[in-house]
């Protein structure tokens, strides 16, 4: 049939760029795109120009100065001689510290509250969907700002720890609640600590492998292993023995109040929990909804014909539900995530030093690098956008239908 | 201020060339009201009384300004900013003039690309302290922790002191006055750290100020003025001889209540030539012959609206010290009217 209809192949000419439907439409894109750059590469040349006859141009020099400012939340080494590069560099760390914490506690809290406000429980329905309904619809500013006024408000000064009978007491004599933050124990790791470290991230490890090999040979042959007590087992004995074994080489550092303020253990500040905990149950309310769509996309019929083989609810939904369910949830659930993550910005508000308050804030109004600061900042969030989306992509390709 | 920012690139890159040195004065004029940079609020210096209507001792110098160039002291728009968003909102052209507690710095003014006009008010960095913690001086103030403004001169001259002391501290930092003051009063931070001036017109107004002291160290220069862009020297002119004109006339004995009769003719030429019985000072400026007579009658001289707003007769009570004429011993001096 070919040899009938297509005509022989002439060689090229070029009026078929236009005059050929299989070139054209490259033509015309091609066309569009030259414009395109051309009048993008126009709207930059003149930005240049003009911040030039200004006097403002762009200088990246100002990275390499030092910062001359403090910051309070310091991941990594920093002192207010360090770069700007290094402040900024500290910023997106602590943008990814209350992101990550954000981002799970928020997943926990809204898979819990999705699937309790199906409950057939009217009391609880009620309590989620009025969860729900307060926290989606109030900005989260205000709950940021809420958070911590009230915290700062209910927990006592330092102060208040000193004296024979002081007016505030640590839990536990281990934990302060402070209005300038919560004090908790941290580790020490003396010799041998490595070690110790290494043979709990294998127990875990191994707690991965016991549950997966029972799984495969529950499938395989039917026998059901326990794994309740094995995994347990598995996690806790052998870093216990080797805890001892090698004569208890991480200890904890404990709080305590000396001069102005609690010194030693991890000192968790107010800006950060207020931040963390308002961008979880806020985001946390909207996976919440994310969670109730995808359990309603599940038919019923699938809910029934489990309960049907004689399962127990708890596992319906463990085991028949929410598998499935995942497929609907993951999509919206990666724009959750990176709202938090752009919404954690607000960190301001609070005191909170993230790549906002350094580089977007402090440095750019220290240096007046206004548009270098921006164009950076800019180019981090859209850096950790990329990232989350292409991360979830990948788990969401794992957990989708497979089509055989 | 993202926002302005980025709209200020887009309009810059929507602009053709030759942009620089746009004539802000044509551009008041033909508005019909200035627009002046204020802070969010610091009593004494710029806050809105009862009434809404702003007052103080920054205000003054906007309203002096106002009654020069547009012969109505009551023709300002008074742009609340905060530290970090004062120099965006000056530099992008959404206020004319900035007159908000803002210190004079080699990097403000060369490598920001600012004009200061003058020091309306000579201060330094202090320490504000609770009585009842005890400590005396800032050196006690190891592992304290410390509420700043961000955007600040406060917040390099407060890590430098640390530093040099090899003393440490827990930076708390804020965005406005009010915050910082709130957080303090409530106890967050130990210490409240800013330009002395502010620290005592704060304190003021604290339900309980004699709970709290500000502690003897000075530990920074904070010469505070009013600053306008850079290359518009014309308008750079008239904010910066407005506020010598409030100077000249304390310096001169013209006050809001002998204006009137002094500026009919003296035998003091130099107040013949400020008031414009006497030569062509305010059209060299391209203002008219009484712009400085209207500048001092909307608020007085210097030493008025000092006294009126902070002097030791307001409960901020400040004594003059460094801002006193240098006829006094002080600092405050202006070039001659010639
Ligand atoms: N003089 C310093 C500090 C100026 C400053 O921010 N002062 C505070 C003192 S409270 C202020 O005016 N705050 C008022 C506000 O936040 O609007 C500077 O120019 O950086």
């Amino acid at each position: 049939m070919s040899t009938m209809t297509d005509p022989q192949p002439q060689g090229f000419r070029l009026g078929m760029l236009i005059s050929d439907t299989r070139y054209r439409s490259y033509t015309f894109q091609f066309i569009a795109l030259i414009l395109l750059i051309v009048s993008i590469a126009y709207l930059i040349s003149n930005l240049f120009a003009n911040l030039a006859a200004n006097g403002l141009d762009i200088s990246w020099a100002f990275l390499g100065e030092p910062a001359g400012y403090d910051i309070n939340q310091r991941p990594i080494e920093y002192t207010s001689q360090s770069t700007h590069a290094r402040a900024s560099m500290v910023g997106a760390i602590n943008t990814l510290i209350v992101a990550f914490l954000a981002c799970v506690s928020a997943t926990v809290l809204g898979v819990i509250a999705g699937v309790l406000r199906l409950s057939n429980n009217w009391i609880v329905s009620k309590l989620m969907s009025a969860y729900v309904e307060a926290f989606r619809n109030v900005p989260v500013l205000i709950w940021i700002l809420i958070i911590f006024l009230a915290m700062s408000n209910a927990f006592p000064q330092p102060r208040a720890f000193r004296g024979e009978t002081p007016d505030a007491t640590m839990l536990f004599d281990a934990v302060a609640f402070t209005n300038r933050g919560v004090y908790v124990p941290s580790f020490v790791n003396g010799a041998g600590s490595a070690i110790f470290w290494l043979v709990l991230l294998a127990s875990i490890i191994g707690v991965f492998a016991y549950r997966r090999y029972a799984k495969n040979l529950l499938f395989k042959t039917g026998k059901l292993l326990p794994t309740g007590w094995p995994s347990l087992a598995i996690l806790i004995v052998p870093s216990l023995l080797m805890y001892f074994v090698l004569g208890q080489p991480v200890t904890l550092e404990y709080p305590e109040l000396k001069g102005f303020n609690f010194q030693g253990g991890v000192h968790m500040r107010l800006s950060l929990i207020a931040l963390w905990f308002a961008l979880a149950i806020y985001t946390g309310a909207f996976i919440a909804e994310n969670v109730r769509a995808g359990i309603l996309a599940i038919s019923k019929g699938q809910t029934e014909a489990a309960a049907a083989l004689g399962m127990r609810p708890g596992r319906i939904m463990n085991l028949v539900i929410l598998p499935q369910a995942l497929r609907v949830i993951i999509p919206p659930l990666i724009s959750q995530y990176l709202n938090i993550t752009k919404n954690s910005s607000l960190a301001i508000a609070v005191g909170y030093m993230d790549i906002t308050g350094t580089l977007g804030g402090i440095t750019l109004n220290q240096t007046g690098r206004a548009i270098e600061s921006i164009l950076l900042l800019m180019l981090f969030y859209l850096i950790i956008s990329l990232s989350i989306s292409a991360i979830m992509n990948v788990y969401n390709n794992s957990v989708k239908l497979k089509e055989r | 201020m993202k926002k302005s920012v980025l709209f200020g690139a887009l309009a810059a890159a929507g602009m053709t060339a030759g942009v620089a040195g746009a004539a802000t004065l044509d551009d008041v004029q033909a508005r019909g009201v200035m627009n002046c940079g204020v802070t969010t609020g610091v009593p004494g210096f710029a806050e809105p009384d009862a009434n809404g209507v702003w007052q103080g001792f920054d205000v003054a110098v906007c309203r002096a300004v106002a009654a020069a160039v547009l012969g109505d002291s009551t023709a300002v728009e008074f742009v609340p900013t905060t530290g970090k968003t004062r120099f965006t909102a000056l530099a992008s052209g959404e206020i004319d003039m900035l007159a908000r507690n803002t210190t004079w710095t080699f990097s403000r003014d060369v490598d920001l690309k600012f004009e200061f006009t003058g020091v309306n008010y000579y201060d330094g960095q202090g320490f504000m302290v609770p009585a009842s913690l005890g400590v005396t001086s800032a050196a006690e103030l190891d592992g304290a922790t410390v509420c700043i403004q961000t955007g600040t001169t406060t917040e390099l001259n407060l890590a430098d002191f640390f530093r040099s002391n090899n003393i440490t501290y827990e930076p708390v930092p804020i965005e406005t006055g009010s915050e910082a003051v709130q957080l303090f009063l409530a106890g967050s931070c130990d210490v409240y750290t800013t330009d002395r001036s502010a620290l005592a017109a704060q304190r003021a107004n604290f339900p309980a100020p004699d709970d709290f002291v500000v502690l003897p160290e000075v530990v920074s220069k904070e010469p505070l003025g009013p600053l306008v862009r850079h290359g518009d020297n014309e308008w750079g002119d008239i904010v910066r001889w407005t506020l010598n004109a409030l100077i000249t006339a304390e310096e001169l004995g013209v006050t809001s209540d002998n204006i009137e009769e002094l500026s009919a003719g003296t035998n003091n030429p130099e107040i013949n030539r400020l008031l414009g019985s006497e030569g062509t000072l305010g059209e060299m400026l391209g203002l008219d012959a009484e712009w400085a007579k209207r500048a001092i009658a909307a608020g007085g001289n210097y030493g008025e609206v000092f006294e009126g707003n902070i002097g030791a007769a307001t409960n901020i009570g400040l004594a003059r010290g460094l801002n006193a004429q240098w006829t006094d011993g002080g600092l405050i001096y202006s070039p001659p009217f010639r």
